[in-house]
């Protein structure tokens, strides 16, 4: 009897600190989030001119165009990435695979004016398609064309290394009955990837699509006029010249519900994880060694490659000109280098804390907390950063120089960034493990650090690594937050990079950017190899 | 983690180095205090006459400037603001924060254009369309030029709601076309490539090759030609003058540091700090210099005409103005 108490009430305690610390992260989030919002809502000199935004009929035309592009980029990167994901999946073992898949995580960190000049390297009027054809096509991307090449650039690469850490986890006696049963390689698709694949891609999908629907340098860059515009932009410039916090919080709020209703839907198809308990151990898929199997996976796995790394290629070589070692003797640019790794290390502890803390109190997939997690690791994607930027400045100006607060808000605001994507890594590899050995660790009675030095981290060390470098590389190449809150001590690699760009100083710029890709690959390389090492 | 937090401490803290002499605190824009900007330099010289400390505070750029100012109110730390622009004075005294500074301006190209008390220029450019000679032969001589000339010659151009050389140009359109100014716009909107969120922006995507024409200002081939020895780019002179930017800074009402601060402004407009100007904010020094300007700058087209509207109007049109261009560019 007095036994069993104790063990219902160390049952209890493994299930209430967890509890305490989700809801202590998802408060943080909700502060740090809405807090800004509330903020910037005081200052709100002439109220909130909501039907006056309604009955605009330029906004109007505005978030059309926001959707329609959001809608358009997020169906064509996650359309491909599906086979490009199922491609790599097949052919596990080809030379260069695992460079590739790195590049992959590359276009993520890159700040988007980067991102659009590595684009043009390749489809712009000076880039390669078009020096090489001569004056034959002559074509140019600016408009619609543009902007969904830039986003597919973009989220491409991403969608395609989410969609493939799923479809690595799905249980090798999967593949031995499909190799029993001879099972067609259409077959496979649909009683053994889809099941998986269905389960993430709501998020996946929510996840680039809100990257897309708040795009702005891309979209205006690219866009060739005022007619594509997102809200973001409208937003950003109702606290430019306008100074008018009433409509820039009304059109946050706007974009928000927008959000709110497209992530409402996507839980609404999401999916319960399959019970995929498995023995780690590698087998060859069966479907990967026919010829025309092998053909049709490299054939798209080139094509998908050229187009995310020509441009990173072009990138490299405009980097190339400039003087690197000038660069690297520079003491600005070392602050810099030194200034950014450091905010990116401590953004991506903090992402990876408040993730782990976020999910490890989900017991039940379905319920509204697991639900409400999902939505707050999300949220500060729509939440514009000039908002949250002004409205931490209000809130903080009273207690002092806001310029003593900023590393701190860098850190945080980035962490947050990072978090979705984190989210999305970490999730469903969390509850995959939870699935497989959390009741008999439970009654074990294993808590706390035991449990994680024990249990998770050793299972779960690979995405947890690969959650810390995207997390970290997603920071390191930041240009919203620290355009806001740097300053000549709080220089980052993209600032110094943007001021560069600001002054007439390309070739300097082309350098820093090319020093930032190394950054980010190197960030990417360390925790792939950490991840092999033995303990 | 506590080698981290220590380095966060030392990155916070070393903001506000303890010192016993007055601090001047002048809020700026960031490509002024930049290692290759005028900051550093003017600091320098500036510190050697004032037994101070001179404290840049760089913030993105002018309207990001105006709007901390509004955040902050009369609890601003700032003593001097320096780095807004003539369409920006009309907000910035409505803040109530500034006062005029009474100091000696001496004349100069555009003392007849702007002689406000409060706001003090310290340099000026006329905006222009930057032409690439690698791309085209015969630039525009006129705007009514640029508004009629080849659709597939493109001009790159900065969105006049979240950038200062975009509002300029609106400016630039309305002041020349008046009431034509739609029309004029929706024929020129055929030979606009894009028009993208910042001067930088634009910059590199006309240094790319991508167009061979952009918005930019009559000094930037001065730029081309002093540090990266080309004569590959060159302003359009246009007949009927050229807009004009002038960057202005002014005294803060509730300034711990007053006198201090007008000293700084009286050394803003003499060669100190004017000296600096032509090749390390590459525009038009407003002020005394003992050195002359580069050779380069010869070389710089002079325009026959500047073109400057009263703030006030602007100011009041400003929105006006732009619901015209988006109706009459976004189809």
């Amino acid at each position: 009897m007095a036994q069993g108490n104790e063990q219902i009430m160390s049952d209890q305690r493994a299930k209430t600190l967890p509890r305490i610390a989700g809801f202590s992260a998802l408060f943080f989030i909700a502060l740090v989030t809405f807090g800004a919002f509330a903020a910037l809502a005081t200052r709100a000199t002439t109220g909130f001119p909501l039907s006056e935004i309604f009955t605009d009929a330029y906004l109007g035309q505005v978030i059309i165009f926001t959707l329609w592009q959001a809608t358009l980029s997020s169906v064509i990167s996650i359309g491909l990435a599906i086979p490009t994901a199922r491609a790599f999946a097949r052919q596990s073992a080809f030379t260069g695979r695992d460079s590739l898949l790195k590049l992959f995580a590359l276009p993520l960190a890159l700040p988007a004016l980067v991102g659009v000049l590595a684009v043009l390297g390749l489809w712009g009027r000076s880039g390669w398609i078009n020096q090489l054809t001569g004056d034959l096509l002559s074509f140019s991307i600016f408009g619609l064309p543009g902007i969904l090449i830039a986003h597919v650039f973009f989220n491409l690469p991403l969608a395609t290394r989410l969609f493939l850490s799923s479809l690595e986890r799905i249980p090798v006696e999967n593949w031995r009955l499909a190799s029993q049963l001879q099972m067609p390689a259409g077959s496979i698709f649909k009683f053994i990837e889809w099941p998986v694949l269905k389960t993430v891609l709501p998020g996946i999908f929510a996840l680039v699509f809100m990257l897309c629907l708040t795009s702005f340098t891309i979209v205006l860059t690219l866009g060739g006029g005022p007619s594509s515009t997102t809200l973001e932009v409208a937003i950003y410039q109702s606290l430019r010249f306008d100074f008018d916090p009433g409509r820039a919080v009304t059109l946050a709020v706007i974009q928000l519900a927008i959000t709110l209703i497209l992530l409402a839907i996507s839980f609404r198809f999401t999916k319960t994880l399959p019970d995929m308990a498995s023995l780690k151990s590698a087998m060859p898929r069966p479907d990967a060694g026919t010829l025309s199997a092998r053909f049709f996976d490299l054939g798209l796995i080139i094509i998908a490659g050229c187009f995310v790394a020509l441009p990173l290629l072009a990138l490299v070589l405009d980097g190339l000109s400039a003087d690197l070692f000038k660069l690297l003797t520079t003491p600005a640019v070392l602050k810099a280098i030194t200034t950014s790794i450091i905010l990116a290390l401590v953004a991506a502890i903090l992402c990876l804390a408040l993730c782990w803390a976020m999910l490890k109190a989900i017991v039940d997939q379905n319920s509204f907390y697991a639900k409400l997690v999902s939505f707050a690791s999300s949220v500060i994607l729509v939440m514009p950063v000039i908002v949250l930027g002004s409205g931490w400045f209000i809130l903080l100006h009273r207690f002092g120089d806001v310029f003593s607060f900023a590393p701190l808000l860098v850190i945080i605001i980035n962490a947050l960034m990072a978090l979705p994507f984190a989210h999305r890594i970490l999730g469903p590899a969390l509850m995959e493990a939870s699935l497989k050995h959390g009741r008999l660790v439970t009654s074990l009675g294993i808590t706390g650090w035991a449990r994680f030095r024990l249990i998770d981290f050793p299972v779960l060390k690979k995405p947890l690594l690969l959650a810390f470098a995207f997390a970290m590389a997603l920071s390191l190449g930041d240009l919203g937050v620290i355009a806001l809150f740097g300053s000549e001590q709080i220089t980052t690699l993209p600032l110094l990079l943007f001021k560069s760009l600001g002054s007439y100083r390309t070739h300097d710029a082309q350098g820093l950017a090319l020093l930032l890709a190394i950054a980010c690959l190197l960030i990417l390389y360390t925790a792939d190899k950490l991840s092999r090492s033995s303990r | 983690m506590r080698f981290i937090l220590s380095l966060l401490t030392i990155l916070a803290f070393s903001i506000n180095p303890a010192s016993a002499k007055p601090t001047l605190t002048i809020y700026t824009y960031d490509s002024f205090t930049t290692d290759w900007g005028p900051g550093p330099a003017v600091k320098k010289a500036y510190e050697k006459t004032c037994d101070c400390t001179l404290k840049w505070v760089a913030i993105a750029d002018g309207v990001a400037l105006l709007n901390r100012l509004k955040l902050e109110g009369t609890s601003t730390k700032a003593d001097i603001v320096l780095g807004l622009d003539t369409n920006l004075v009309v907000e910035a005294k409505a803040t109530q924060l500034f006062e005029p500074a009474n100091i000696d301006v001496p004349s100069s190209k555009i003392s007849k254009l702007w002689s406000d008390k409060t706001f003090i220029a310290y340099d000026y450019a006329p905006f222009a369309v930057i032409w690439d000679r690698e791309k085209m032969k015969n630039p525009p001589t006129s705007l009514q030029e640029l508004v009629d000339g080849p659709v597939d010659q493109k001009i790159i151009l900065q969105d006049p709601r979240t950038s200062t050389p975009g509002l300029g140009f609106l400016i630039w359109m309305k002041t020349v076309y008046g009431d034509k100014a739609p029309e004029a716009w929706q024929k020129l909107s055929k030979r606009i490539l894009t028009v993208t969120p910042g001067w930088s922006q634009s910059y590199s995507l006309f240094t790319k090759g991508e167009a061979p024409m952009v918005l930019s200002y009559v000094t930037s081939p001065a730029y081309h030609m002093i540090a990266e020895k080309t004569e590959r780019y060159a302003a359009a002179k246009f007949a009927e003058g050229h807009y004009l930017q002038i960057e202005v800074a002014g005294l803060i009402k509730t300034g711990k540091n007053k006198d201090l601060a007008k000293q700084f402004l009286q050394f803003m407009v003499s060669p100190g700090f004017q000296d600096h100007i032509p090749t390390k904010n590459w525009m038009f020094p407003a002020g005394k210099t003992d050195k002359p300007l580069p050779d380069e700058y010869a070389k710089l087209i002079s325009p026959e005409k500047l073109l400057l509207r009263d703030p006030k109007i602007v100011s009041q049109n400003r929105k006006a103005w732009i619901a015209e261009w988006l109706k009459a560019t976004s189809k």
